[in-house]
């Protein structure tokens, strides 16, 4: 059936809350406003509004809410409206939902999901525009999730309140109106892996989410120019899937990581660390990078778009890992 | 503590009438241009647009002095222009052109201005509250008899940032001005669906901080009980707290397609229009012409033009220069960011 990312997200949401009873979402105008980004729209007619819960604007303590509910029995999505805005919350998905099993010395696990929007490119300014999943990525206790593709929007999100563990999914703003088939049995999928989106030869291509789109772009720009190119999307940004991280830069030998993220202590300086600590043998090549300019996204579309990953410099990434061919 | 300011306005100088008049026009006007813009495709990003609330920026603005701070949300192109950023600056701003106020780089939700001291254009819900009571506590340390207003919506009531500023404002006896507009709306969630108790000055008030409601659409009952309130604070009363009541006409954004209110609501509220009760009330008292009135709207068409005019000389910033501003540049004299002090 036709889809978007959008109504995917609605349709897991959906399926979710009908198969248990103790599933619910929260969040900002996640009810009478039809969500921020229309994902819940038509949830509060189906459900009432006991379970599609309207909060007010307090972002630390409805998550902290989310936080305690599931350690209360039940499986709270909650929805923050931004990533933005998350950092409101920060103290509770940090200090809470992240630390409690380990304090309690096994005793409190924490099955929240906690759902937000990510991402710049829709000059919205620097308060607007942040990705901050790397961010997240890098805390013990999290699992960071990053749909790409519909199948993943629609199918995430059961697993990830399956998991006993609070799950964080980020959701690119740019993703929310594209548009494909989707099996009409489209379930559950898994968290744990990294997948292959478009298999190559010459070089891996990894990245995830937002991004996922520019750099299929990309590949099949290169197929033009000869170079064989593969993407890998990571799915989940912890625990990351070093196997087929690994697999792919070795089978490729090199290998460029495209992240929305700012360069400096990212995600991306995380994978091309394993990939040199874990495949240094097997490359041609070095590690190369595509991330955003070292600056608050700004607000004016030209310096928007020239800090944000784009396909020219995604080929040009790939075409200096190539030359550098041994 | 609480209470409602007395009915003012009843003396009224026309030509002070006729200016407040043109003050809620002028952000009115530029504003009816920016949604014209927008839908095509000049500005871009979020716009908020502050249409139906403009006697309270007016009427409070109106108040302050030169030196005086202001802090503001991202529904703020009226108390920019109030406060006396050109609607030129305004408007290249959101066109993202150098010659905007922050050159581009901020847009619609971020206007700053230092030679005006105006602090922004936060995009975060509550943001704006904690940087007041900063720059009042800075005022207050150097010995410096400034007041800073803050406007937010009542949204940001909910938020913990609300609660720790007026409580850090009156325990250290801060001069903020805190004006909430409560605009009965956080984007769809109304107020009764937010607070549990929804008199905010009562709120204020339980934090020990003097706190009056006002009628937010009477601009001579926002000026009037703003007076009183900067005086005060200026005089060293300590941090005061305004809840400015009334209404957004617009949607929230250019994106909400309003299914949390009905249109007789909306109805209702345009009759209260603050443009058109103040210019009814003159009229009524003979202080206004239908040639004043005129004239007054050229005025404020006359600035859009030409604040349209600016906006679309502007240019873009070069790319080369895209990593500028993210650290002071050592020696270049601040352009924007002149900061808290002198
Ligand atoms: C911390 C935070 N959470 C959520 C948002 C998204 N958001 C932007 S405006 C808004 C409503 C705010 O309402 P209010 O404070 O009453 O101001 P109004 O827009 O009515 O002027 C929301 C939820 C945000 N910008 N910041």
């Amino acid at each position: 059936m036709k889809s978007s990312y959008r109504e995917a997200l609605r349709a897991g949401i959906r399926d979710a809350m009908l198969r248990d009873e103790r599933v619910f979402l929260m969040g900002e105008d996640v009810g009478a406003y039809g969500g921020s980004f229309a994902v819940s729209l038509g949830l509060l007619e189906e459900f009432g509004p006991e379970r599609i819960r309207d909060t007010p604007l307090s972002e630390s303590g409805f998550v902290g809410a989310g936080i305690g509910a599931a350690l209360g029995g039940m499986r709270p999505i909650v929805e923050i409206m931004t990533v933005n805005f998350s950092l409101l919350a920060l103290d509770q998905i940090v200090n809470n939902a992240a630390s409690l099993l380990h304090m309690s010395g096994g005793q409190f696990n924490v099955p929240v999901v906690i759902r937000m929007t990510t991402g710049a490119g829709r000059q919205l300014g620097a308060q607007h525009s942040h990705s901050l999943e790397g961010w997240y990525a890098h805390i013990p206790g999290l699992r960071i999730l990053a749909p790409a593709t519909l199948a993943d929007a629609r199918g995430m999100l059961w697993t990830a309140l399956e998991d006993p563990d609070p799950v964080l999914i980020f959701e690119h703003g740019s993703l929310y109106n594209v548009t494909g088939e989707l099996d009409d049995d489209a379930g559950p999928v898994d968290i744990d892996t990294a997948a292959v989106r478009r298999p190559g030869n010459d070089v891996s291509l990894i990245t995830y989410g937002g991004t996922l789109p520019t750099v299929l772009d990309a590949a099949g720009q290169l197929a033009n120019e000869g170079i064989d190119a593969e993407v890998l999307d990571l799915r989940t940004l912890r625990p990351l899937d070093d196997a087929a991280i690994l697999t792919s830069a070795r089978r490729t030998h090199r290998a460029v990581v495209v992240d929305e993220g700012w360069r400096s202590g990212s995600i991306s300086a995380e994978i091309s660390a394993r990939i040199t600590e874990q495949a240094f043998y097997d490359l041609d090549a070095p590690v190369g990078r595509v991330c955003s300019a070292e600056v608050p996204i700004p607000y004016s579309k030209q310096l928007e778009l020239a800090a944000l990953p784009s396909v020219e410099r995604i080929l040009a990434a790939a075409r200096e890992a190539v030359g550098a061919r041994g | 503590m609480t209470g409602s300011a007395d009915v003012p306005g009843s003396h009224l100088d026309p030509a002070h009438g006729r200016h407040l008049l043109l003050q809620m026009l002028r952000v009115r006007r530029l504003e009816e241009k920016c949604v014209e813009l927008y839908s095509a495709a000049k500005i871009r990003g979020f716009l908020h647009v502050y249409i139906g609330e403009e006697a309270v920026a007016a009427g409070v603005l109106e108040s302050l002095a030169p030196e005086d701070a202001v802090v503001a949300t991202y529904r703020e192109h009226g108390h920019a222009l109030l406060r006396g950023v050109p609607a030129g600056a305004i408007l290249a701003e959101m066109y993202g052109f150098v010659e905007g106020c922050c050159i581009g780089r901020g847009g619609s939700m971020h206007l700053f201005d230092a030679a005006t001291r105006f602090f922004g254009g936060n995009a975060i819900v509550a943001g704006g509250l904690p940087l007041a009571v900063g720059l009042a506590l800075a005022d207050k340390m150097a010995g410096r008899s400034r007041v800073t207003v803050c406007f937010f919506g009542e949204g940001a009531v909910a938020e913990g940032e609300f609660h720790e500023s007026l409580n850090l404002a009156a325990l250290w006896q801060l001069p903020v001005l805190f004006c909430c507009e409560n605009n009965l709306y956080a984007m769809g969630t109304a107020l009764g669906r937010s607070e549990s108790q929804t008199d905010i000055a009562l709120k204020a008030a339980a934090y020990e901080i003097a706190a009056w409601a006002v009628d937010g659409m009477d601009v001579l009952a926002v000026e009037e009980t703003a007076r009183r309130a900067v005086d005060a604070v200026r005089s060293g009363g300590g941090p005061h707290f305004l809840e400015l009541r009334t209404y957004r006409f617009r949607a929230h954004s250019m994106f909400d397609p309003e299914r949390y209110r009905d249109k007789a609501e909306v109805a209702r509220w345009l009759e209260r229009d603050p443009i058109v009760l103040l210019r009814a009330a003159m009229e009524a008292a003979g202080q206004l012409s239908a040639q004043d009135w005129e004239q007054l709207e050229a005025d404020a068409d006359a600035e859009v033009a030409a604040a349209v005019e600016f906006a679309e000389a502007g240019s873009p910033e070069p790319l080369e220069d895209l990593t500028r501003f993210v650290y002071s540049e050592r020696g270049a004299s601040p352009e924007t960011g002149a900061g808290g002090g002198e």
